[in-house]
């Protein structure tokens, strides 16, 4: 998990005067700055955002929960580059709904940034409020307290810690996005690193901004952790919680409903609206079916297998981190998760340069992608883990040891259960994240094998980014099935 | 807990001494294909695939040679190459623009091409060194709203675009590749300085930043800006679709200004290819007359050997009053991006 820090270091130690010069330039605390309140802003109102629909979805009556659930979490599938450009073309000053020049800058990208990465909250912060002991919120309500205080005093600190994973989560995200960023025009510190590469071949001078990346991220990583530490899940008893009784919306329904058509409209109907109208124009131009249905397969195929092995290794390091915390412990975690900061073709070029000395038998396999999307998005499935195995009582291991098991049995009878939903909740962050993912496959897959971005990012290449809406569709349309198997069987 | 953590640490660590060690080895990897009869060449290719696999397809047939074309962004997969270094599977770097290439060159990654090669194309559209060759040539231009501007309305120079006539009406892109080899032209032939008060005075003149060529095309032909500086061939290709009232025209600028730049996509042999020998016969491929051809009707760009005409609707190669310059010297985009961050125009 650290050959892109490895990587980073062999670069910056290659030519350490001009990474020095990197450093220096005027605009890069400036640009860092700019990121940085970024992403602040992104994190509260993904927070917010998630929070509510994550409440709705799981302790409400609210109408139509099943589907909502799914439906709140699809507009992750929506890589951010086609998300800006779709708000880009009906908000932007040439805008089909309004003409505005908002769209630009801070506050498009803000708004877009908050949409599409909303979901990295709203699963961690849904997967804990299902395994929640209700009986505390019930002594809480027996004690006549109000709902809206019940839940600020009494679920909101329990959520802490899956708010702080999956805000970080946001956090890196937007530190590390070029393509909304890139089309919003707001100056970010990734157009920075891309522009290192693109326009001057800097490798030293894109090293250098990468590894402050890491750096910012490292000292996020331990205040996050710090916060972690302070919040335990107390539970009232030990044992599996019961599920809670959903609360009875009344009146209050149809504002809730109208909040999540709009959450869901604003982020999910308009683009697939918007591409539904281009790819009628697409269709006229004969689109290659077979190759699409291709890049689909392999889109599955790779996400799919991504999100299995990213659940396989986070395993251990999410056990470390909810049994045995430490700076140690912290370290590891850290460096598991830098692959996230960085933006994609950082990681994708750091296994170019390994893959080609140490492993030139797996160098452009899709044994190598796989490994770069795990290296990469980790911490998608680490996050989520993590709180899920933070909620497992250590009492109840306890009580399973003493009664004679072992302990691999007491693990695979009692923690792996208990911890499913959220298990579940960070494989399908990592899916949903690799199935659109871009610079990884171009650099690294088989030559020929195309995924659904890689076709998008053909199309959108060749000509304007309408081309792309056919297989930008089938993305989310392949995307949906798996995301609602994973989701249902999260009871 | 004690031990599952030390395990664990040991993991990494030999993780990392691993991927270290590997590091010194580059001699150890070499490639086993027989260097007699090729069968199969490796093209790393920056220019798209709908516009270059099917001539890349006619050249399997014609020479037998099998092709595995990577796609990708030019500058990223040079910088791949760098990153392999004498591990790279790639043959032939065919990219977008000179730069890149030049930047693989310096790097040391090129081989000689042979002077029947190179002698096909005119010195000023390839490599001093002869490690690589232009296949293709674009022109910078005025593209203009032809709804709202006369020929008569527009400038002599790329430096009247920051008069208040036009305030707010002009776009470019400026992290695209192609601007910022124009950028580089108007330092080389007006000086650091004027080119850092051109960019300053644009950006305060409301020139508007789109992140695609074909952006600044499309905002024309909308009417949300009237005129932009861009490529030739984005116009004639959107007017080949469009039909004749595609409303965008363009406009060369004259004696020798920078804002009529020509330069060239290209092609190179890497250093470390054992098909040396195929890969320039994929490069003469490239140059030779039906490929040249291919490119002014499918792509819209200048023929660079040969006698092919130019394509339709722009006026001959040689007729374009080009800026004084040696191409070689446009890869210093490093003193260009820093030119262009501080004049703030990213």
């Amino acid at each position: 998990m650290a050959v892109p820090l490895v990587y980073l270091g062999i670069v910056i130690a290659s030519d350490p005067q001009a990474a020095w010069e990197a450093l220096w330039r005027p605009r890069t605390a400036a640009l860092l700055g700019r990121s940085l309140l970024l992403a602040a802003a992104v994190a509260t109102t993904t927070t917010l955002l998630a929070v509510t629909l994550a409440w709705l979805t799981t302790r409400t009556d609210l109408p139509g929960r099943r589907v909502w659930t799914a439906l709140v979490v699809l507009p992750f599938v929506v890589p951010s580059y086609i998300g800006a450009y779709l708000f880009v073309s009906a908000l932007g000053p040439g805008g089909v709904i309004a003409q505005t020049q908002w769209v630009y800058g801070f506050t498009g990208a803000w708004l877009v940034l908050t949409l599409f990465t909303y979901p990295l909250v709203l699963l961690p912060v849904r997967a804990t409020l299902r395994r929640l002991d209700p009986a505390l919120e019930e002594a809480a309500a027996g004690m006549g307290r109000s709902p809206l205080s019940v839940f600020l005093t009494v679920t909101l600190p329990q959520l802490v810690p899956a708010i702080g994973a999956g805000a970080l989560l946001a956090v890196l995200y937007t530190l590390a996005d070029f393509g909304a960023v890139s089309i919003l025009r707001f100056d970010a510190f990734t157009r920075v690193i891309y522009q290192s590469y693109r326009a001057s071949f800097d490798r030293t001078g894109a090293a250098t901004l990468a590894a402050l990346l890491v750096v910012v991220m490292l000292v996020l990583y331990f205040a996050e952790g710090r916060l972690r530490d302070r919040r335990s899940s107390p539970r009232s008893s030990p044992g599996t919680a019961r599920v809670a009784r959903p609360v009875a919306l009344g009146r209050w329904r149809w504002p809730a409903l109208l909040f999540c058509s709009a959450v869901v409209g604003i982020a999910l109907v308009l683009p697939i609206g918007t591409l539904l109208v281009w790819s009628g124009r697409a269709l006229a131009g004969s689109p290659d079916w077979p190759r699409i249905a291709d890049g689909a397969m392999n889109s599955l195929l790779t996400a799919g297998l991504a999100a299995t092995v990213a659940v396989v290794v986070a395993l251990p390091v999410a056990l470390l981190g909810a049994r045995y915390p430490g700076r140690r412990t912290r370290t590891v975690e850290a460096i598991s998760s830098s692959g996230y900061v960085l933006p994609g073709i950082v990681v994708a070029l750091s296994l170019v340069f390994f893959g080609t000395r140490v492993a030139p038998w797996a160098y452009q396999t899709l044994g190598i992608v796989i490994f770069a999307l795990v290296v990469h998005f980790l911490p998608l499935a680490l996050g989520p883990m993590r709180t899920g195995l933070l909620q497992v009582p250590r009492s109840v291991e306890e009580a399973g040891r003493s009664a004679g098991r072992g302990p691999l049995e007491v693990w695979a009878t009692i923690t792996a259960p208990l911890a499913r939903g959220a298990t579940l909740a960070g494989a399908a962050l990592v899916f949903l994240t690799t199935i659109k993912e871009l610079p990884t496959i171009i650099l690294l897959a088989p030559t020929g094998f195309g995924t659904l971005s890689t076709e998008i990012w053909r199309q959108t290449n060749a000509s304007v980014f309408e081309a792309g809406a056919i297989p930008a569709l089938v993305l989310l349309a392949v995307s949906a099935p798996p995301l609602f198997a994973l989701l249902a069987r999260d009871r | 807990m004690k031990r599952s953590t030390s395990s664990l640490c040991a993991a990494l660590a030999a993780a990392a001494s691993l991927a270290f060690a590997g590091c010194g080895d580059d001699e150890s990897t070499t490639a086993s294909t027989p260097a007699a009869a090729t069968k199969e060449l490796t093209v790393y290719s920056g220019r798209d695939e709908e516009l270059v696999a099917p001539l890349l397809k006619t050249f399997e047939t014609e020479s037998g040679i099998k092709l595995n074309v990577r796609y990708g962004d030019t500058a990223e997969l040079a910088a791949t190459i760098r990153e392999e270094g004498d591990n790279s599977p790639a043959d032939v770097f065919f990219g977008q623009d000179a730069g890149a290439l030049g930047a693989l060159h310096k790097a040391g990654q090129l081989a000689d091409l042979p002077p029947a090669t190179l002698d096909r194309v005119e010195d000023r559209y390839r490599s001093a060194d002869g490690t690589w060759t232009g296949t293709s040539a674009r022109a910078r231009v005025l593209a203009y709203d032809t709804r709202e501007l006369k020929e008569a309305d527009l400038p002599d120079s790329v430096m009247d675009l920051t008069g208040p006539e036009w305030k707010g009406k002009v776009g470019w892109a400026p992290t695209n590749a192609s601007f910022q080899s124009f950028v580089t032209a108007l330092r080389l032939t007006k000086g650091d300085d004027v080119a850092e008060q051109w960019l300053k005075d644009m950006k305060a003149n409301g020139a508007k930043a789109y992140e695609k060529n074909g952006l600044v095309r499309d905002a024309i032909a909308s009417g949300e800006i009237q005129a932009g500086l861009i490529n030739h061939y984005y116009v004639l290709d959107a007017a080949s679709k469009e039909g004749d009232d595609y409303p965008v025209g363009l406009h060369f600028f004259p004696g020798g200004d920078p804002g009529a730049l020509v330069n060239v996509a290209s092609a190179g042999v890497l250093k470390s290819s054992e098909n040396t020998a195929a890969g320039t016969q994929l490069v003469d491929f490239l140059l030779s007359d039906a490929s040249q051809k291919y490119f002014a009707d499918k792509t819209f760009e200048y023929p660079l050997a040969g006698t092919t005409p130019a394509p339709t609707g722009v006026p001959a190669l040689d007729s374009i009053e080009q800026p004084d310059l040696d191409l070689s010297n446009l890869d210093d985009l490093q003193g260009t991006l820093e030119l262009i961050e501080q004049s703030g125009v990213l």
